[in-house]
């Protein structure tokens, strides 16, 4: 098991070496001057130009200045953002949690609903409910997101007036000293209907981020689900005469779930992609919109740390799935 | 003589038709009904694509800010002429998506052949070369599977610029790794078969068992991907054009349409609503092929 975990762990740093690669050869594709792109319109004289360069290290050769960001980057600093003049691990870490928040409120909303939607479809194979329900996790997987958001906006707050169509919370309410995690800060901080308004906010954007979620779990039940239920201890447990809710719900799922939960982690870059996306269209202050707002601004250093923290964030959660799957499941780990 | 050699003929030939492998693959897949359904959406879509310009009530790109924002021919305030109304600069949204369907596909193939053409080389050679070059492949596909997809084609195209043939090439480098992938694994399977060590003893080059001993073997996984692979492709492109890093207006692109279309979310739904449907149905119509054709092509995977 050691060996197993030690090899998992190693294999990422490759990955993440390759990332790395990748942002560092972004920020030096762009084309322009990076001295003036920090100095915005001010003239300056060639000396000082090269002398600037040197200090930010651009004078170097291209390995080493490779090295150096590598470097960098392990001890946290991802350079400073032209926009905020902040550092961007700060503006990151700043919206992070709103991205967090919103991702995981979209898993549970794809794991409460699409677990039991498999489980019933695999357990009426081929009935009505089968049809409709893969008919419509099939939909869902097909979805342009980005139209689906707007959709919603469309039906639920423009139409219905039902929900806000933006933000996390409403203008009224502000925290001081809050965690950024807008359901826990609202909840402690004892305001009035401060919460509702938090949780208003994050009904369509949380819908919209885990629909494709969804409909993979879903799909990925039900295959799950008609494996196991084909296997003779499902058949020992029916003919032990317990009750169909048992013998589906409690054998059967228990063991079709390890695929499942590997598919739920792989979806956590799934997340992330359609974070970019869902936050777009509803001025979600967390990272994805930060991003396309960065890229828009040309604002190189922060879409070159944003993309590798969200990268590694990423890496390290496939990490985690790989280890716990090993941990479940002792097969794989003798496998490469 | 020649009559006897008839009557031995139709005498071999009437007991039951020849089920050839590709006729048995179209009966499976003639029998789903789902995926015959996409078959002739796609078919239609294909047709739309070809005589856009037969089809199309109106130019695509010609303004006139009189009759801009013209509800749909049903609603209130709709006109005849304009069918599913008309954008913010009085353009005729269902010629404009006639149109956008031409874009739609042409991504959607440029896309799979530019993924499948590396991907299937880099399988190949992966496959064959084991060793240092297979883990030097396999590594980095690794790397581009671990980023998110989107976030990776991001990337590329801040790289190459905004633009629909960038989308375009940033789409398909993140597909490559599935291609890769699934020619390596066919290819290493097929590698131990008899057939291709009979083929190799009789002399047969590396490159000849490659695509033709090979690589005609390895076909059914790699078609059921390019189906899918096309309906994530028009997905993932028109999400670049929605963050107005794909095509670029005035282009018919839908998801650069969408777009453009945000700012009359509060007044006029037509316009939000029509192009996006026309991404998810076509996105629907490939997915649904790509799941029928699975289950023709590898009968142990129908559930």
């Amino acid at each position: 098991m050691i060996r197993f975990v030690i090899q998992r762990v190693l294999l990422i740093i490759p990955t993440f070496l390759g990332a790395a690669l990748l942002t560092f050869v972004l920020i030096h594709a762009i084309p322009g001057d990076p001295v003036q792109m920090l100095l915005g319109e001010k003239v300056i004289d060639p000396v000082r130009h090269q002398e600037l360069l040197a200090q930010i290290g651009l004078d170097k050769p291209l390995p080493i200045q490779f090295v150096d960001y590598v470097w960098n980057v392990l001890q946290g600093d991802f350079g400073k953002s032209i926009q905020s003049k902040e550092s961007v691990l700060s503006d990151f870490f700043q919206l992070f949690p709103a991205t967090l928040e919103l991702a995981f409120c979209a898993m549970v909303f794809a794991v409460v609903i699409g677990i039991p939607a498999g489980v019933l479809a695999a357990e009426r194979r081929g009935s009505v409910y089968d049809h409709t329900l893969m008919g419509a996790a099939l939909t869902g997987y097909s979805m342009p997101i980005f139209w689906w958001g707007l959709l919603l906006i469309l039906f639920f707050s423009l139409y219905l007036g039902w929900t806000p169509v933006s933000g996390r919370i409403d203008l009224d309410y502000y925290f001081e000293d809050g965690t950024n995690f807008m359901l826990y800060d609202s909840l402690v901080s004892g305001q009035e209907g401060a919460f509702a308004s938090a949780v208003s906010h994050l009904i369509l954007p949380t819908i919209v981020l885990g629909t494709i979620p969804l409909a993979v779990i879903a799909r990925m039940t039900r295959s799950a689900m008609l494996e196991v239920l084909g296997e003779d201890y499902v058949r020992t447990a029916r003919a032990k005469g317990l009750s169909g809710f048992r013998v589906v719900g409690i054998h059967a799922l228990r063991n079709a779930l390890i695929p499942v939960v590997t598919v739920i982690g792989l979806q956590v870059g799934t997340l992330m992609a359609g974070a970019i996306l869902t936050e777009n269209i509803f001025s979600w202050p967390g990272v994805g919109s930060w991003l396309v707002n960065s890229i828009y601004q040309r604002d190189y250093p922060s879409v070159q740390g944003g993309v590798l923290l969200i990268a590694g964030f990423v890496i390290l959660v496939n990490l985690s799935v790989d280890l716990i799957y090993g941990l479940l499941n002792p097969r794989i780990r003798g496998r490469r | 003589m020649s009559e006897a050699a008839k009557t031995a003929g139709t005498i071999v030939a009437t007991p039951a038709p020849v089920l050839t492998p590709r006729r048995e693959v179209w009966l499976s897949l003639k029998s789903n009904r789902g995926a015959m359904a996409a078959l002739i959406l796609i078919l239609l879509l294909i047709l739309c694509a070809i005589f856009a310009p037969l089809l199309a009530p109106h130019d695509y790109a010609a303004q006139n800010v009189d009759i801009a924002l013209t509800p749909p021919a049903w609603a209130e305030g709709g006109n005849s002429s304009f069918l599913l109304g008309t954008d913010g600069i009085g353009r005729d949204i269902l010629s404009r998506l006639i149109y956008g369907s031409q874009f739609s596909l042409m991504i959607g193939l440029i896309v799979v052949t530019l993924s499948l053409t590396v991907g299937v080389l880099l399988g190949l050679v992966s496959g064959f070369h084991r060793g240092t070059v297979d883990t030097l492949i396999m590594r980095l596909m690794d790397i581009i599977l671990a980023l998110p997809s989107l976030l990776l084609a991001i990337v590329i195209v801040v790289l190459l610029g905004a633009g629909l043939a960038n989308a375009m090439i940033a789409v398909a480098i993140t597909n490559i790794p599935h291609y890769a992938r699934l020619t390596r694994a066919a290819v290493m399977s097929e590698l131990t078969k008899d057939y291709v060590v009979a083929s190799k003893v009789a002399g047969a080059g590396t490159l000849r068992l490659m695509f033709k001993t090979v690589l005609p073997n390895c076909l059914a996984p790699l078609i059921v991907q390019s189906t899918l692979g096309i309906s994530s492709a028009v997905l993932d492109a028109a999400a670049l054009g929605f963050l107005g890093l794909g095509a670029q207006p005035p282009t018919p692109e839908w998801g650069t349409m969408l777009a453009d279309a945000r700012q009359y979310i509060d007044s006029a739904w037509w316009v939000v609503t029509f192009p996006g449907l026309a991404i998810l149905v076509t996105v629907l119509a490939f997915n649904l092929l790509g799941d029928g054709l699975r289950d023709a092509l590898d009968p142990k995977l129908k559930r």
